[in-house]
């Protein structure tokens, strides 16, 4: 039973991630350049959401759990980490929130637009691409980041696999239901797509053979990889725009402007680089990427 | 309506796939669960421990579990279904069989002693016996409960949307996905086609029954 000892290596592996992130963690609390520094002195608008929430001394951020390098959740700390975790710390920083007074709430694809309206949450950071329909619900302040469908083969690339008109004729793996699903059944009908309801079978059928690529967003294939211990590799050439906003409540102008400025700050500053270097970029051993043009629309 | 006539195809597919799941995993779980039974009320001591032992195993078994070893588990010791159908049947047959086995064994047992004892009394084998006089008769006893197996078994084809194979739960998944705006109309389409099997069967289960219950 091979599968089984996988399984186990598998929590082995995420029980020392866990333990070397919270060590990073502790590190963070001491050196105070890890931890953005909270402002003090700040002063908004009165009646603004920015001077209700650092009059409350705390913030309500909606992030995933699931999504290795940009929303986990430690299991030791209760706390999610990630890329999305710190950009929201740098935005709490500047509202004169310091991080342990964030409350942190699951957000999953299908409820962060409920959220937002309900006032659940003060805003979302959950791998939440921005688009036209969505934007009818919320506002978004962003983008922060620019994600792409991508393809994951096996090692050494045994299909000569390079961009989505490769898999013309090629067996390839999705989830059921997933947006990038849809674009390989409407834009690449000669690829024979194959779907599960997890991201993890299809990487046990690359595994064994029964597809020969995945595909979905660059980001959730990065996690795959990085677990695969060298069996897999990323083609690493997006062939979709997915950028990736903060979703705010809709028609909160002044808070959006905030965010973005706030956004920008960082981009110029380097706490964005920072962030990634201590998150997703700690996984995939890539550079920060060029932080991507704010749409203030 | 436009949903409909925009998605006629896959529901349709979808529809199909659902509908041959169930019916041929339903005929070797029937065989299978024959078989097993007949090996559970054996004279034989180790094809009784055999079909005990299997039943224990399958029926005890989550079926997602069942699918997952079937899909990814006997890949390690070098052995693949064909597609990702053959291997939906061979989860939801092994599984259904374990409940056909008991069904039809409560039957058996159902039938009085006496019936079994007169016919091995006429020089008919254990097997003549079984075949020709116990089981005719317990197969009439439980009509029901195999009507219950068979309609669990219809709505358990759904496991197989999680396998790779778009029956009509993957459909729900995928439109849903696609037509957000309209997901009442996405469930009830699918929820539709699973009703257009078991409704009628469960008609058909009553019928069958009152045809050939006897009166004892």
């Amino acid at each position: 039973m091979r599968s089984t000892r996988r399984i186990a290596a598998f929590a082995a592996l995420g029980l020392t991630l866990a333990a070397c992130s919270s060590e990073a963690g502790n590190q963070a609390a001491e050196e105070s350049s890890a931890a953005p520094t909270v402002a003090e002195d700040v002063d908004f608008p009165a009646g603004s959401t920015m001077a209700a929430l650092n009059e409350a001394g705390t913030i309500t951020v909606g992030t995933k759990y699931d999504q290795p390098g940009f929303g986990l959740l430690n299991p030791q700390s209760g706390d999610p980490e990630g890329f999305d975790v710190e950009i929201a710390k740098l935005i709490a920083a500047e509202l004169g929130i310091a991080e342990d007074d964030i409350t942190w709430t699951e957000t999953v694809s299908a409820n962060r637009e409920p959220f937002i309206q309900n006032g659940q949450v003060d805003m979302v950071v959950a791998t939440y691409t921005i688009n036209d329909a969505r934007k009818q619900v919320v506002d978004f302040a962003g983008p922060y980041y620019l994600a792409g469908q991508d393809i994951m083969v096996a090692e050494g690339n045994p299909e000569g696999i390079e961009g989505p008109d490769d898999l013309a004729g090629k067996t390839v793996c999705s989830v059921e239901g997933s947006t990038p699903a849809q674009n390989i059944r409407d834009n690449y009908p000669e690829a024979q797509l194959t779907t599960y309801d997890v991201y993890s079978k299809c990487a046990d059928d690359l595994r064994n053979g029964n597809v020969q690529a995945v595909t979905t967003d660059n980001v959730i294939l990065t996690g795959l990889v990085a677990g695969s211990d060298g069996a897999f590799e990323l083609v690493g050439n997006p062939f979709t725009e997915e950028p990736y906003g903060i979703g705010l409540a809709l028609g909160d102008t002044d808070f959006r402007n905030f965010v973005n400025d706030v956004l920008e700050e960082a981009f110029e500053d380097g706490r964005y680089a920072d962030a990634w270097d201590r998150t997703a970029g700690s996984i995939t051993g890539e550079e920060a990427p060029e932080p991507p043009a704010v749409d203030r629309y | 309506m436009q949903f409909l006539s925009d998605n006629s195809d896959l529901l349709w597919s979808a529809f199909l796939t659902t509908l041959s799941l169930a019916v041929v995993s339903g005929v070797c779980a029937l065989v299978l669960g024959t078989v097993l039974a007949g090996m559970r009320v054996s004279p034989v001591p180790p094809l009784r421990g055999l079909a005990t032992f299997y039943v224990e195993v399958f029926r005890n078994t989550p079926l997602t579990v069942v699918f997952f070893f079937l899909a990814f588990g006997i890949v390690e010791i070098d052995l693949q279904f064909p597609s990702r159908f053959i291997t939906a049947v061979a989860a939801l047959s092994l599984y259904t069989a374990a409940f056909v086995c008991e069904a039809l064994r409560s039957g058996i047992n159902a039938v009085p002693p006496g019936q079994a004892e007169a016919a091995r009394a006429l020089g008919l084998t254990f097997g003549q016996a079984l075949r020709q006089v116990v089981l005719p008769q317990a197969f009439r006893t439980v009509v029901p409960p195999l009507g219950n197996v068979w309609i669990a078994l219809a709505k358990n084809t759904s496991i197989a949307a999680g396998f790779a194979v778009t029956e009509l739960t993957a459909s729900l998944q995928r439109l849903a996905n696609v037509n957000a705006d309209q997901l009442l109309a996405v469930f009830a389409a699918v929820v539709a086609g699973y009703l257009v099997i078991t409704l009628p069967s469960a008609w058909l289960i009553r019928v069958i029954e009152n045809r050939v219950a006897i009166v004892r």
